[in-house]
């Protein structure tokens, strides 16, 4: 199962990942968990220097923009083929 | 590495911008002329009456606007894709203070940045030995020099006035963030942030030009579709002063002789954030009807400047006094630079 962690303390931007990453696992119909990841200390462990960032199975994918559904899918096949 | 394909072909992306180009530069022409004629011919209105020049300029003022918009934001985010926070970072290390500000300032309006990323960049660039006064610097430009108010100062007021307020953000920024550096204020600084260990950066992407063209294709959606219907209602709103206003009406309140007007518009300016586009038309209205030009740049500095927002986020990593100081700087320079402009222009 995939960990996705969306990092970001709540800005409209943050929200639009959490959704479309919600929407990405939705359609390709896989097991995924999805945590928010709020607290600043916590999402500098990532080493990002812009929010809002993606985070599939402990690796940064996208930081500092929204990515589309298509990159987001994109994203999850990529971890799903490397787990 | 993550390899992202893009959903069209290079050459298909390449063909689209072009001919989006063509058709950008013909209706920017075209829109004068068109609202004139709507307004003036077509619906028979008279060149001397209120609705008529009310309407003249909504339908001449929106396309305008909303094309200048798509157009600069392009084009600034296709500069941006060049730009990232942690390449700004490479080219700030080691850079001394004085080159250090200046470099941070314009680095500020190059980089991709919004407010909820102010506490991870402002670790990120502390962390890995950017000095205190450096940051601030950029953490000044980067809001204040706002790709959205440049536009809108663009096509209300021309580039001369555009080009004023770019750079007297820049001297705003660069003196601010060397002085907040001067008073040696780290110690306010939250404890945690000097604990979080630097390792090393994240790499940034690799973009290709038909990606770029996207990314910045995505940008433009993005913050048009944010800020349209304020520009609506603002033009609306500017256009119904525009007809119906007498000229001058507002010289006793808002211009050069009401020495209080720069600071008013600066507290006013405070809660208005996110409104940048749709608060410019009004204004740029009520410049023609005697308001002068000082009280607006400080009141567009003091609306994407001073933004409550931000502070609200920034509490995490400075102490109170270091907070009050930054956005204490910031609104003094931004009331003097008010003055000096009702004074010289």
């Amino acid at each position: 199962m995939l960990t996705i962690k969306i990092l970001g303390s709540g800005c409209p931007n943050c929200k639009n990942v959490e959704s479309v990453a919600r929407k990405a696992v939705a359609d390709l119909a896989i097991e995924a968990e999805v945590i928010k990841v709020t607290d600043y200390v916590d999402i500098m462990a990532y080493k990002i220097m812009s929010t809002p960032g993606l985070v599939i199975n402990g690796k940064v994918v996208c930081a500092g923009r929204v990515p589309s559904q298509a990159e987001v899918t994109t994203y999850l096949t990529n971890a799903l083929m490397a787990e | 590495m993550n390899t992202i394909s893009p959903p069209n072909s290079p050459a298909r992306t390449y063909w689209i911008a072009g001919l989006a180009t063509v058709l950008w530069l013909a209706a920017y022409n075209l829109v004068k002329p068109l609202a004139e004629w709507a307004a003036y011919s077509a619906l028979r209105l008279g060149r001397a009456s209120h609705l008529g020049q009310s309407l003249a300029f909504f339908l001449y003022d929106l396309p305008k606007i909303l094309l200048l918009l798509s157009g600069m934001i392009f084009i600034i985010s296709i500069i941006r894709t060049f730009f990232s926070p942690e390449r700004t970072r490479t080219l700030l290390g080691g850079k001394r203070e004085g080159i250090g500000n200046v470099l941070a300032a314009l680095l500020g309006i190059v980089t991709p940045f919004c407010s909820c990323s102010a506490v991870p960049l402002f670790i990120g660039f502390v962390e890995s030995g950017i000095p205190l006064g450096v940051t601030f610097s950029f953490l000044i430009a980067a809001p204040v020099i706002n790709e959205v108010a440049i536009v809108m100062l663009l096509g209300l007021f021309g580039w001369k006035i555009a080009g004023l307020y770019i750079t007297t953000g820049l001297v705003i920024a660069i003196s601010g963030g060397f002085l907040i550096g001067r008073l040696k204020m780290e110690r306010f600084v939250e404890d945690f942030v000097w604990k979080i260990q630097y390792q090393g950066a994240l790499e940034g992407e690799k973009l290709t030009w038909p990606l770029r063209i996207q990314r910045a294709w995505g940008s433009v959606k993005e913050i048009v579709g944010k800020v349209w219907l304020y520009v609506l209602i603002g033009i609306a709103v500017g256009a119904g002063i525009h007809g119906y206003m007498p000229e001058a009406a507002l010289a006793s309140i808002m211009g050069k002789q009401a020495w209080w007007s720069v600071p008013v518009a600066v507290l006013v300016g405070i809660p208005l954030y996110s409104n940048a586009a749709g608060v410019m038309p009004v204004v740029a209205a009520l410049i023609e009807k005697g308001a002068s030009l000082g009280t607006v740049l400080a009141f567009m500095m003091a609306v994407v400047g001073l933004s409550l927002p931000e502070a609200v986020i920034l509490r995490r990593v400075l102490k109170l006094p270091l907070l009050v100081t930054f956005f204490g700087i910031i609104t003094l320079a931004i009331i003097i630079t008010g003055y000096l402009f009702n004074w010289i222009i």
